[in-house]
């Protein structure tokens, strides 16, 4: 009984998830056809998706999305092996985390975007300075559970592997890192998140190409229909690229 | 073991350290901004400071930081109103914490910065879409820490109010109100943080007199000084903010 009442009610709330998007895209549907909305406000839906698909075939999002690509993988990989190796070092002496972390999660709190402009004026338009944006960004969170993770490894465990002998390397291998893995991953894929957002975001504020560019060259434009299935399809890549760093996150913990 | 005095009284206090830290930054920055990185580009802090009053009295610069903060404190108080009105409606009712909250999550995971020339077509480029910005980033947060704070409730408690003949509203002002506090008080962090990232976007993104207009002015005049210090002062601001929400969640959050 109680397993089928479950049941039901997971049909239902499927359902009215199911019911909301129908709805929405009825509403869409109904604003541009019947209703008038105007078009350079609110494209038609079955125009965005000609447009999506005309987008996918021709392939022009192509030098875009390796633009941004490039620049956040270039972005991360920087902040992570920064980010790991300061916050190794750093919390490796009770007395460094207490000089650093507070430092790192003072900064961390500040919204960094408002320095865009500085970086932009140093670095150029071009990709450069969204690199070094993205890198600042995602340093802090992969610095701050760096130091979380090693830390607080338990004292116990350290303590009985030195006892048995284990040399530093050992230590690292067997004890620290297999302890502090789960929080730095956690720590990794929010910076991956917040690298990714913070270059687009910048891409859109100022700059010459990728993919926040593009959509604001289709706005100024008004090629609004152009630009929703643009931004659909950006939306789209960035969930991917999410799922897939939570995937990997994922496989890390279980190991 | 022997260390000298000035050395055991830093070990002694990690706060000194940082703060010789963040010094010994401030100076390689003026030796870097002085003598080795072209001036155009980047201004020395001891300028930067000097240069805060020139910022301040520039024509229009104290109308643009005080647009930004009352588009900051518009957009924060309806985020907390919508976040909390919507997070108790979804939170309150298990049917509709099981389907909506999966498309609160859904919208919140997106990137909302791909719409922004959206709502700048929307709210046009004056405060209006600024304060929508900040709105749409600020709420989900909201919601989501209301929704988690009611799921966090004890069912007992809710139970026993019930049996003890507790009236619907009863129960809400003090059962399920008193147990929000923290996570409200967890959610206007949050919500803060958010909004001050969805109106700096916007500002930045397009702004007539706001502060993304002198950003823009004097980035391209080339005017490093200037720019520092007027970021200084949005920093600044930023901080004081995210500090008072931050007191705020200390100070309420720990009433059990």
């Amino acid at each position: 009984m109680e397993r089928r009442r479950q049941r039901t009610q997971q049909i239902a709330s499927r359902a009215v998830q199911i019911g909301f998007l129908l709805a929405l895209f009825a509403l869409w549907y109904l604003a541009t056809n019947r209703w008038g909305v105007n078009h350079l406000l609110l494209p038609n839906p079955i125009a965005v998706w000609h447009q999506l698909m005309d987008v996918l075939s021709t392939g022009e999002y192509l030098p875009d999305l390796r633009v941004t690509l490039t620049e956040v993988a270039a972005a991360f990989a920087i902040a992570v092996t920064s980010g790991t190796l300061v916050g190794y070092v750093v919390s490796r002496s009770r007395y460094l985390i207490r000089v650093f972390e507070p430092l790192f999660a003072g900064i961390y709190s500040i919204p960094i975007i408002l320095f865009l402009p500085l970086y932009v004026l140093f670095f150029g338009l071009g990709p450069t300075s969204k690199i070094a944006l993205g890198t600042t960004i995602s340093f802090f969170p992969i610095v701050l559970s760096t130091i979380a993770g090693f830390s607080n490894v338990d004292r116990v465990l350290v303590t009985a592997a030195r006892s048995m002998g284990a040399s530093d390397y050992q230590m690292f291998r067997f004890v620290l890192l297999p302890a502090a893995l789960p929080v730095i991953l956690s720590g990794l894929r929010m910076g991956f998140t917040v690298a990714l957002l913070s270059i687009i975001g910048s891409e859109t504020i100022a700059s010459l190409a990728g993919l926040g560019h593009h959509i604001v060259q289709l706005a100024e434009g008004m090629d609004m229909a152009r630009m929703f299935a643009y931004i659909a399809f950006v939306v789209v890549i960035a969930a991917l690229l999410n799922g897939v760093v939570s995937t990997l996150e994922a496989r890390g913990r279980l190991r | 073991m022997k260390h000298s005095a000035p050395r055991q009284f830093l070990l002694r206090h990690p706060g000194l350290m940082r703060l010789g830290v963040i010094i010994a930054i401030l100076v390689l920055w003026e030796i870097a901004a002085r003598f080795l990185i072209d001036p155009l580009f980047i201004a020395p802090p001891s300028r930067v400071v000097a240069s805060l009053g020139t910022v301040w009295h520039t024509t229009g610069v104290p109308a643009a930081l005080r647009l930004t903060f009352f588009e900051l404190a518009v957009a924060f108080a309806i985020a907390v109103v919508l976040g909390l009105t919507l997070g108790l409606a979804i939170g309150l009712q298990p049917f509709a914490r099981r389907s909506v909250m999966p498309i609160v999550l859904l919208l919140y995971g997106m990137p909302q910065i791909t719409i922004l020339p959206i709502f700048i077509l929307y709210f046009g480029i004056g405060a209006a879409s600024k304060i929508a910005f900040g709105v749409s980033h600020g709420t989900f947060p909201i919601i989501i820490a209301i929704v988690a704070g009611v799921q966090n409730m004890k069912p007992i408690l809710l139970a026993s109010a019930r049996s003890m003949g507790a009236s619907r509203w009863q129960i809400l002002r003090w059962v399920i109100f008193p147990h929000m506090i923290p996570s409200f008080f967890a959610g206007m962090r949050l919500g803060m943080s958010g909004v001050l990232l969805g109106v700096l976007l916007a500002e930045l993104y397009v702004s007539t007199a706001g502060i993304g207009h002198f950003t823009t002015m004097f980035t391209e005049s080339f005017d490093p000084t200037k720019l520092f210090g007027l970021i200084g002062m949005l920093a600044a601001m930023a901080i004081v903010l995210n500090e008072l929400v931050r007191r705020a969640e200390i100070r309420f959050g720990r009433w059990r």
